[in-house]
């Protein structure tokens, strides 16, 4: 395959250290992002989606135990690239990352306008009155009025303060913006209006997005495809209109069950059980304990296999659905150990 | 006051509340009176027997205030509660605190509302020391009968487990232990979901909506959530900047929405839908006005696209009836 992606992760990996052990919080992750796509990743509180969006940006805590995994980005691989070269050249300037509630991190004595122009002072040693211009262009890209540049941080609200950060995000012009629960703490037609603006950035200049979110219908509002996460694994990745009508990975079903819907009456599903933790992940498959439709073979970690183009699902199931005459996938040879195609 | 005749039928109202106003004051240097916050400003309503209801809006728009007004935890300016026919404000130290233990209270974050220092099985005898209950045993047996109402088990291990060790899920069930612990006629619950994963949501809700009708207890269910009612409420009451908007019976509001501010809030969620990435979303501009000098007349009109001038901008809407049992305060209805 002709690698066209813009960003390529290979078997990426984050373990912490903490006092009770290794917490493996990234554990073999692989997808890639075609330019200008939005891939949402999904997960659960603890599936290890933050920790994901950290490494890839290299914002590290302290009590990191292991990072490994290949990143790369326009055919260059970023991950081996020393620190100082990395923030130089592909921090802000080719990767933003809005972290969550970064809205409520802005300084609080320094004017929106010059923090959102502060990247281009530093980054590209631009003067003051050229980043401020930049800046003006980019408020009135994420639909804030220029007034807004001269007022404090607290004299805005919350979705103003969001649309500030993502303004501070974009205005060094990204090929890639990670967003991490960019809406989670805003209302309701705050959160819609700021998924708007995002559309539209991404229509507009073409901007990839990585949206990092726990809210199945808010993914919905920007995926082109959909990466689900459990246990610091991704256990499917595919098309979003796939997932959203027929996802394959036993949890991706029973986790669209779960979601309480507004025009449809059926009972939303629970899930029974919780994660396992991350210090001990289960041998086998991640999910088995939950999972209704185990078996024998779950006892082996499953590997990511292919379904359909671009369509990878991390569930022994689908080795026999490949076998079986059913299938309209490309072929896999169902037992292949090998992590990624 | 909102038709309890046709929605709740032949129940008897438990809790009826009339033009409820609570504002709160905001001083400077601690005694400079600068301002007043509106949080909730004219409520009535009546809640029945055994009714499940929620109360939906944005934050900021008086809910929790209105739940804190409803446990007694904030005097209201004006207007009255009345609990099974007596007022609220007249109730004197003992029965207030008998009327607390009749209301349960479920908070929105269980971590926070969780003693750290205290383990499962002090944590629920407390509100039972603190009610009379001197019986050790007896409290023994309560405390393990509402775990096992509350589907939290096994109870032998529960007990003797401090809040940090167990799941957000796990917390929240202490929590709604607690407040049934006393065995209440009516729980409040302030967002008692939204801390919590997807997952775990609906595992909470069915729990709170089994012990509801089991017990056959009314219960005021908070959220800013409209996707998450349908099955977990019997009537919805939209909230908006200190006011009720609209109330109508669940599938009557979701299905049938009358008031603009509540078409807002439709258009604005979605069902999980690989089309939502295709399209902009309808959202009205502004945001939710300040509760400290409340717009003139209908407090939605400078946000409502169908706002009607020299009505909408001057006259506060009354409520009127559009359909059937479907209440709605907005001057197009008139």
């Amino acid at each position: 395959m002709a690698d066209a992606s813009l960003l390529r992760v290979d078997d990426l990996a984050l373990h912490y250290q903490t006092r009770n052990g290794v917490v493996r919080a990234v554990d073999g992750v692989s997808f890639d992002i075609q330019r200008g796509e939005a891939l949402v990743i999904l997960g659960e509180s603890g599936c290890g989606k933050s920790s994901l969006a950290k490494t890839l940006m290299r914002v590290l805590p302290r009590n990191v135990h292991h990072v490994g995994g290949r990143v790369t980005l326009d055919g260059v691989e970023i991950s081996a690239l020393p620190d100082e070269r990395f923030r130089r050249d592909v921090q802000w300037s080719r990767m933003a990352l809005v972290m969550q509630a970064s809205m409520n991190a802005l300084n609080p004595v320094v004017k929106v306008g010059a923090q959102v122009a502060e990247p281009l002072r530093v980054l590209r040693r631009w003067p003051r009155r050229r980043a401020l211009e930049r800046a003006a262009e980019v408020f009135a890209l994420v639909g804030l009025s220029n007034d807004f540049m001269t007022r404090y941080p607290f004299e805005l609200s919350g979705g103003m303060r969001q649309r500030a950060v993502l303004a501070m995000a974009l205005v060094a012009e990204p090929d890639l913006v990670i967003l991490d629960e960019p809406t989670s703490a805003l209302d309701v037609l705050t959160q819609a209006s700021i998924m708007n603006v995002l559309k539209r950035v991404k229509r507009e200049l073409g901007t990839s997005f990585i949206l990092i979110t726990h809210d199945v219908a808010t993914s919905s509002e920007l995926a082109d495809r959909v990466a689900l996460m459990y246990a610091g694994e991704l256990v499917e990745v595919c098309d979003a209109r796939r997932f959203f009508s027929e996802p394959a990975h036993p949890y991706s079903r029973m986790l669209m069950a779960s979601v309480p819907r507004l025009r449809q009456r059926e009972r939303p599903q629970s899930i029974p059980g919780q994660p396992p933790s991350l210090l001990w992940p289960p041998a086998g498959c991640r999910f088995a304990a939950r999972c209704p439709e185990r078996f024998a073979s779950c006892d082996h970690s499953p590997p990511a296999l292919p379904l359909h183009e671009r369509h990878r699902v991390r569930c022994w199931l689908h080795a026999l659905d490949n076998a079986s005459p059913v299938s309209d996938g490309p072929r896999s040879t169902g037992e292949e150990g090998t992590h990624d195609r | 006051m909102i038709d309890s005749a046709t929605s709740a039928g032949r129940r008897v109202p438990l809790l009826e509340v009339d033009d409820l106003h609570t504002w709160f004051e905001l001083r400077q240097w601690g005694f400079r009176r600068v301002g007043t916050v509106h949080a909730v400003d004219g409520v009535s309503l009546a809640l029945a027997h055994g009714e499940a209801v929620a109360f939906v809006g944005e934050s900021g728009c008086g809910k929790s205030s209105l739940a804190r007004t409803l446990l007694g935890l904030h005097r209201p300016t004006q207007g009255e509660v009345r609990f099974d026919g007596q007022a609220l404000a007249g109730l004197g130290k003992a029965d207030m605190k008998a009327y607390r233990a009749k209301v349960g209270y479920v908070q929105q974050d269980p971590f926070g509302a969780l003693p750290p220092f205290l383990d499962v099985r002090r944590i629920l005898a407390e509100p039972l020391i603190v009610h009379g209950v001197t019986d050790r045993t007896e409290r023994e047996r309560r405390i393990r009968a509402v775990l096992e109402e509350v589907r939290l088990g096994p109870v032998d291990e529960v007990l003797g487990k401090f809040p940090h060790m167990l799941s957000g899920g796990q917390q929240q069930r202490v929590v709604i232990a607690r407040a049934l612990v006393l065995e209440p006629v009516m729980i409040i619950a302030d967002e008692p979901v939204s801390m919590l994963d997807a997952s775990v949501r609906v595992e909470i809700l069915d729990l709170l909506r089994r012990i509801q009708s089991e017990r056959e207890l009314t219960l005021v269910f908070i959220t800013h959530d409209l996707s998450t009612v349908r099955h977990y409420a019997e009537r919805i009451f939209v909230m908006y900047a200190g006011r009720v908007v609209e109330s109508a019976p669940v599938d009557e509001l979701l299905d049938h929405p009358q008031h603009p501010y509540t078409l807002a809030l439709l258009s604005a969620l979605s069902d999980p839908d690989a089309d939502n990435a295709l399209r902009l979303r309808e959202v009205p501009g502004g945001e939710p006005p300040s509760l400290i000098h409340p717009p003139s007349g209908c407090r939605f009109h400078p946000r409502c696209p169908q706002a009607m001038a020299g009505l909408c901008d001057r006259d506060e809407p009354i409520e009127f009836t559009p359909r059937p049992g479907h209440v709605s305060a907005c001057w197009l209805y008139q």
